[in-house]
């Protein structure tokens, strides 16, 4: 766990007159599947949106790779290398899969490579490469997210529930995407509820309850440990 | 007894108290206080207005809706009293009906715009009254046959309330009609007044409030947001058909440029603005400031314009005429550095 | 390296009536005049009727255009948009008075020169007032809706009184320059040449904008601006630079749209403006609010209806404008073509 990519230190985020995250402190280590576990509603999206600096932290200290990300816009961050994937999916729906794809692309051009890599892994994505997005089924539009984030090559993704609401077939389709970012060195930090996917994926594990991470360690430590589960999240994630 | 008539909403500050006072009493005694036609008629002025702008502060700053209609609804209540005035003859019955159907109508009209618009979302409803309300002030400059078109309406009202009705005399004032009407202006909006303080004081009101805070909370929690900004809007809107008839009575004529002209909407969101946003009070000092500068400043300028006429340019930015200009300056930064205004200041040093 | 999965996908079908639902808005002008010439009887009475309802309908959208776009962007709707139009009429008017020898000239090209300079010094002059707009009148109060509508009057209210200040007090009267002046006669129509002039213009306009949105990157930006604006900044784009950008590109339309609404009506005055907003406000309702295309559409049926009503009912043509929008919020309460916000 040397050398952390993302490092968060008491952080505090309010959104209107609620306090989100509270005196929240997470590392994120460089290569690998970090997953940030939790019940519904303890921040999880807060923190990742606080990252990409969509909310704005009240107080705290966020840095990658040294450099402080609290001051910069959005933009700025994203631009460090961060690939992001909101709950939601953030799919422009009246463009095309093709332009969703290359607003990706900041540098303006896809990398044809990477894009070969892309429609191996979602071949529906090129079936309806001029397709408007919004005709896209919620599966479909999952793949274009992610692919989206996947246009270039990023430090650091933070994907938000890819798998959410999600046909079985096609989680497996995310799972080995994400599998295959792994592979390539990339740092990822992923919400999941499917626990079948974070025990898969997750190198390593943040559980969050109350706007803080209150438990950190080994993915497997926590897959193997139905009690500290029960505690943690206040149910055993195995009957999920 | 005062508690009461305020609906439990004291001023909460010992100036704005005085202040209040100060205007309250000031407008029982104008007749006698600050003898003159002038003056007298700048006192009716300062009633009707601030019933006007209490209304639109129902809406605006209890409610968070912007319209631009509210000169509309204003004319409508002028209208009522005009027609009724001159179809049913002089008399106080003309006057009642008018009334009733100016307010009647303006409310109707409101719920149709409200249907329209704030099913969607809050900004189309600034949007249309803005063309309804324009529509309708050329609708009406154009119906000259119903209307009097541009030169508008003179008519006649009850004898008791003109200046040829004389009574006696008391404190080297003569006692006529246009003091009755007087009494009946200030009465009447007086009443006005303490009934929209009650209204923002209800339950009602405070369902208002929430609303504007957090619609979708609101919404959450099980009020129909929609249903409530749409009585909202009715009831300012028969508010200020009410204050336009009692203009009407007052000005014994109506014409598109006293009643519906969009600088009237503009005077209005001035007032509230510069007075306090969604303090009914603020209605009282925003349109008595402003009806007095209107009158009084104006004469002013015009002296500083001719001081500095050997001066390029700066003559004709304190030009009469270009009042507008400085208010629409003081507007601007009343709303960033003053959005609660002149009350929610007084309030805060309390 | 994964496989594909072991799935066939498919597009979501559209039904029918969805697909029918979609095309209506384009379909809804060519439907208006079509009923038109069947309602006025006439043809040339129609032809001329059409013209000037499309030269109306043009320079509406050339004004609407920047403030549906400001709208669906950063979500700010800017009472002071009226503004711009005065302004740029002012200005464009000052300079074809200046340059008064070419426009009594009665060459074409000394003509449309003057006309193509006014509307240059129009342009430039709205959209550096338009930044200035955006710096000090907007800027503070983002987010703000009440506040909003509160400044951007205050705004409108400041810079029609400095028209005033400037340019003195009267309404200016001004003829056309000596070309642009009578009509052509074509199919016994009696077609006016500066409106003419007027619908090639804005439809060069239209299609320079639409080729903009559809095949530049900074219009790809715009369009998902529209739509989902985080997430236009979460994959590395300054959306607020992009947003003043709209804003001056959108001003100086404005402007564009002053100097041609006042050689249009061959007058005018610091109030303009704000006449011209009422109209605009309802293109960009009935348009959908955010929706180029919509404005476009918004306003040709705007401008149409006005013109056929004017003919067919005189005394109905003041409420046509209300009408129509009341018809199309009871059709789709959003307006045509809203566009879809992701949040």
């Amino acid at each position: 766990m040397s050398d952390p990519i993302l490092t968060l230190q008491g952080v505090h985020t309010d959104i209107a007159q609620y306090h989100i995250l509270e005196n929240l402190d997470l590392i994120v280590p460089r290569g690998g599947v970090t997953m940030l576990l939790g019940r519904n509603g303890v921040g999880k999206t807060t923190t990742l949106r606080t990252i990409m600096g969509l909310w704005k932290a009240k107080a705290g200290e966020i840095t990658m790779d040294g450099r402080n990300l609290v001051p910069m816009a959005t933009a700025e961050r994203a631009r460090l290398g961060i690939g992001y994937v909101p709950e939601d999916m953030g799919i422009f729906t009246d463009l095309t899969v093709a332009e969703n794809m290359s607003l990706a692309a900041a540098s303006g051009t896809l990398d044809p490579q990477r894009l070969n890599w892309i429609f191996a892994t979602f071949p529906a994505l090129s079936t309806f490469w001029s397709s408007e997005a919004g005709n896209l089924s919620g599966g479909q539009k999952q793949m274009l997210a992610i692919a989206r984030a996947m246009a270039e090559e990023r430090q650091l993704y933070l994907i938000d529930e890819p798998t959410k609401g999600l046909a079985p077939a096609i989680v497996s389709t995310m799972a080995s995407a994400l599998r295959d970012l792994k592979r390539q060195g990339a740092s990822i930090l992923l919400v999941e509820q499917n626990f079948a996917v974070a025990k898969a994926l997750g190198d390593t594990a943040a559980v969050m309850d109350d706007g803080h991470v209150i438990w950190t360690g080994e993915m497997a430590e926590l897959a193997n440990d139905a009690h500290l589960q029960e505690r943690l999240m206040g149910l055993s994630m195995e009957t999920l | 007894m005062i508690n009461i008539l305020l609906s439990g909403d004291r001023p909460r500050s010992i100036l704005l108290s005085v202040i209040l006072l100060v205007i309250l009493v000031a407008l029982a005694l104008a007749p006698f206080l600050f003898p003159g036609v002038r003056s007298l008629e700048t006192a009716a002025r300062i009633c009707i207005f601030i019933v006007l702008v209490a209304s639109y502060d129902l809406l605006l700053g209890y409610t968070g809706i912007v319209s631009f209609a509210h000169t509309m609804f204003f004319g409508l209540g002028a209208y009522g009293v005009a027609l009724a005035s001159i179809h049913m003859g002089r008399g106080f019955d003309a006057l009642v009906v008018g009334s009733a159907l100016g307010a009647l109508a303006a409310a109707v009209l409101a719920f149709a715009i409200g249907l329209f618009s704030l099913r969607v979302r809050a900004i189309f409803f600034a949007m249309i009254t803005l063309a309804v309300a324009s529509a309708v002030a050329v609708l009406v400059s154009q119906m000259s046959e119903l209307t009097g078109g541009e030169d508008g309406l003179n008519y006649l009202v009850p004898r008791e309330l003109t200046p040829a009705f004389r009574f006696g005399e008391a404190f080297g004032i003569k006692l006529n009609g246009r003091l009755l009407a007087y009494y009946l202006v200030f009465a009447s909006c007086l009443l006005l007044f303490l009934v929209l303080l009650r209204v923002v004081n209800s339950p009602f009101g405070r369902v208002l409030k929430a609303i504007r805070e957090n619609d979708f909370r609101a919404e959450a929690i099980g009020f129909r947001v929609v249903a409530y900004r749409t009585m909202a809007t009715c009831l300012s809107a028969a508010v200020a058909a009410l204050a336009g008839s009692i203009f009407a009575i007052w000005l014994r004529y109506v014409g598109p440029d006293t009643t519906l002209s969009f600088s009237i909407m503009l005077d209005i969101l001035l007032m509230v603005v510069i007075g306090g946003m969604g303090t009914m009070y603020g209605a009282v000092i925003g349109a008595t400031l402003f009806v007095l500068a209107q009158n009084y400043l104006q004469t002013l300028m015009g002296s500083a314009s001719d001081a500095t006429s050997a001066l390029p340019l700066i003559p004709d930015l304190l030009s009469p005429d270009r009042w507008l200009l400085w208010l629409g300056v003081l507007f601007i930064l009343s709303v960033y550095f003053f959005p609660t205004g002149i009350v929610g200041r007084l309030r805060g040093v309390r | 390296m994964s496989d594909a999965p072991d799935h066939s996908p498919t597009l979501a079908a559209l039904s029918i009536s969805d697909r029918l639902g979609q095309a209506m808005p384009y379909i809804l002008v060519p439907l208006l005049v079509v009923l038109g010439f069947f309602a006025i009887g006439s043809s040339s009475s129609w032809l001329t009727l059409t013209v000037s309802g499309l030269a109306m309908g043009m320079m509406i959208f050339l004004m609407a255009s920047g403030l549906t776009l400001v709208f669906g962007l950063m979500d700010i709707i800017n009472f002071g948009h009226g503004a711009f139009i005065s302004v740029g009429a002012f200005v464009g008017i000052s300079v074809l008075f200046a340059l008064g020898d070419w426009t009594a000239a009665t060459s074409l090209s000394l003509n449309l020169i003057a006309v193509l300079l006014a509307i240059v010094a129009a342009m430039v002059v709205t959209g550096i007032l338009g930044w200035g707009f955006e710096r000090v009148i907007v800027r503070p109060v983002y987010g703000q809706h009440l506040h909003q509508i509160l400044v951007t009057v205050g705004g409108l209210i400041v810079i029609e009184q400095m028209i005033h200040v400037i340019w003195g007090p009267h309404e200016i009267f001004l003829t056309r320059p000596e070309t642009l002046k009578g009509a052509i006669t074509y199919w016994g129509a009696a077609l006016e040449k500066y409106r003419l002039l007027a619908v090639v213009l804005g439809l060069i306009v239209f299609v320079a904008m639409r080729l903009v949105l559809r095949r530049t990157k900074i219009g790809l930006i715009v369009r998902a601006g529209v739509q989902n604006g985080e997430m236009v900044q979460a994959l590395g784009y300054r959306l607020k630079l992009v947003f003043v950008g709209v804003f001056i590109a959108g001003s100086a339309l404005a402007g564009l749209g002053g100097v041609m609404w006042g050689l249009y009506q061959e007058v005018i005055t610091a109030g303009m403006g704000e006449e011209m907003m009422i109209l605009v406000f309802i293109v960009v309702i009935i348009g959908g609010l955010g929706s180029v295309e919509g404005a476009f559409i918004g306003a040709l049926l705007v401008g149409l209806t006005q013109n056929y009503i004017a003919f067919l009912a005189p005394k109905l043509a003041l409420i046509s404008n209300i009408g129509l929008m009341a018809v199309i919020l009871m059709w789709r309460p959003q307006g045509m073509m809203p566009v879809v916000k992701a949040k």
